[in-house]
């Protein structure tokens, strides 16, 4: 399920040491929006641990998400080259929480949590262990049998999560998963996840726009130009784990990392803003 | 849906005891189950006393009462149930001719580009030509007999449902399609977990109009060309001037519809138990 895109001028992949999850070189990605050219991201180079929780940050329309739908295979890039170390056995390479909702509205819980496996065929036992373990871990089991539209918003992110675990992939790609919750509900979802990653240690691959949560969260932190989207920075986050979100916040280290990746998306930000303007100016005119 | 307590509430401590605001006895006059109702009975009422006291012509508007006893004689000569049942087997039948190739070929169309780029067109300069139109040509093709009437209201009833179908797969979000990918559906999965659920609501809608495209398009071809049925009933009654007859063959006429109105919604609760009402 290796995703690989290879384009003439470059050489021959170089073998992804074990250590490494994810090898990504040279990536490109532009697209036609209105007649002209726009580069999403640009010959962009990331190397990517196994096991590590990655997490990306960058302004909006950075191309952060293209970059991650690229990884997912749901967008073909246009050049460069995506390596991807099998996963062993017949796991799925990788699993994805969407941003906003994604889960079926026309399945019950249950049924949208076991929705990687049924696809894969998996027997039906290991399916009802699975399935009735995640569901557990996040708190949903007494609504195993609701609709989504019985939930509310953050329920409902907590089954696209335990969709994505229950399918067991090698890698997690979350792409801003809890940017549609409230405050309250974004810091419980977050503890859970780590909870629920801390037994797991699967590689994750995380997008945010958020600065807080990128701390929060990840083991390393890429800082990500404003369009065309390259690697501006990456820092490292020295937290132990198990973390626990609020009494992270309390070190005076957190506060540090915070400015220091602040400082270094700053000025991407800005950059987005005038681009937007400018932008919303011309559609005016 | 209880509004029992829409009166006015009182926290102010000082007040008298706040009485509790009481549903008056004719509230259910109001409610919309009793005026759904009411306003037919109320039409029948007065349409059998105009009727009776001689004020509209009772040779073209018969009394209410004067249908009802026709209808029961019909029923009891098992002339009312054979008709309806040949007309009720030409729509089963038609409605599952029509109704599972549009629903299959609405799916694929709606899930491929490819597919609605090649069909499309026919299907849009064909949707707007009256069935009824092409009957004289199914009864050519098909002779007198069951085919022509059964192939006039199958290709009636492939529109509609075709039509809603397609609309229905392509309003579901990208975002379903994408969550398929990624989890490893495989084509005949999507269609089946993702394409068919996600349209089922407007392929009842789709349903639904069928039934009553079906309906015209059946009394229109038994009116033409048949010994039987609800059509039949009705055209031959005017021509013997049996003008009860007439207006028993459209309640019954009537009745299939709202009885397939009441078996779709129905279906509804059971198949789309997500949608929110």
């Amino acid at each position: 399920m290796a995703n690989k895109t290879v384009t003439a001028d470059l050489p021959p992949p170089a073998p992804t040491s074990p250590s490494e999850r994810i090898h990504v070189r040279e990536l490109v990605k532009t697209f036609t929006r209105r007649g002209s050219e726009v580069t999403a991201v640009d010959r962009l180079d990331l190397q990517i641990r196994t096991g590590e929780f990655f997490v990306i940050v960058g302004p909006s329309g950075c191309g952060k998400t293209t970059l991650l739908r690229m990884l997912a295979g749901l967008e073909t890039p246009s050049g460069g080259v995506i390596d991807i170390a099998e996963p062993g056995g017949d796991l799925p390479a990788h699993s994805m929480i969407f941003q906003g909702d994604s889960i079926f509205p026309w399945m019950t819980v249950w049924d949208n949590a076991a929705y990687g496996l049924t696809m894969r065929r998996r027997p039906k036992a290991e399916i009802r262990e699975i399935v009735g373990h995640y569901l557990d871990k996040t708190g949903l089991t007494r609504f195993a049998r609701s609709y989504p539209h019985e939930l509310s918003g953050g329920m409902r992110q907590r089954v696209s999560i335990a969709r994505a675990f229950s399918n067991d992939p090698d890698i997690l790609l979350m792409d801003e998963p809890f940017s549609a919750l409230d405050e309250q509900n974004k810091t419980l979802l977050q503890d859970e996840l780590l909870r629920i990653w801390d037994e797991t240690k699967k590689t994750v691959v995380f997008i945010t726009h958020s600065v807080d949560e990128a701390v929060t969260m990840g083991d390393r932190v890429m800082v990500m130009t404003s369009r065309p989207g390259r690697v501006k920075k990456i820092v490292d986050v020295p937290f132990e784990r198990p973390r626990e979100v609020l009494e992270l916040r309390a070190q005076p280290e957190y506060g540090e990392l915070i400015h220091e990746i602040w400082g270094s998306l700053r000025s991407e930000v800005l950059e987005a803003q005038e681009r937007e303007q400018l932008a919303s100016l011309r559609g005016r005119s | 849906m209880t509004a029992l307590d829409a009166g006015p509430r009182t926290e102010d401590a000082g007040a008298p005891p706040p009485v509790r605001p009481r549903r008056s006895r004719t509230a259910w006059l109001g409610s919309d189950r009793f005026l759904a109702v009411a306003t037919p009975v109320l039409v029948l009422v007065l349409w059998e006393a105009l009727a009776q006291v001689g004020i509209i012509d009772t040779r073209f508007f018969p009394a209410p009462s004067a249908i009802v006893v026709r209808g029961v004689e019909m029923l009891a000569s098992g002339e009312l149930v054979e008709h309806t049942w040949v007309s009720v087997r030409r729509l089963l039948i038609a409605i599952l001719i029509g109704g599972v190739p549009a629903l299959l070929l609405g799916l694929a169309m709606g899930l491929s580009r490819k597919l609605r780029a090649a069909l499309d067109p026919i299907i849009a300069a064909t949707y707007p030509v009256p069935k009824s139109a092409i009957f004289p040509l199914f009864l050519l093709v098909f002779g007198l007999g069951e085919a022509s009437k059964i192939a006039v209201v199958a290709v009636g009833v492939f529109y509609p449902i075709a039509v809603n179908t397609v609309a229905g797969v392509r309003e579901i979000a990208p975002i379903y399609h994408d969550v398929g990918t990624n989890f490893g559906a495989r084509r005949w999965q999507v269609f089946r977990t993702i394409a068919f659920p996600g349209a089922l609501p407007l392929i009842l809608t789709g349903f639904n109009l069928a039934f009553g495209m079906a309906l015209m398009l059946l009394v229109v071809a038994e009116m033409l060309g048949a010994k039987s049925g609800l059509g039949f009933l009705i055209w031959n009654s005017w021509q013997t001037f049996q003008v009860e007859n007439m207006y028993v063959g459209l309640v019954v006429i009537s009745l299939l519809g709202f009885l397939f109105a009441l078996l779709v919604k129905g279906l509804e609760g059971v198949l789309v138990p997500w949608r929110k009402r």
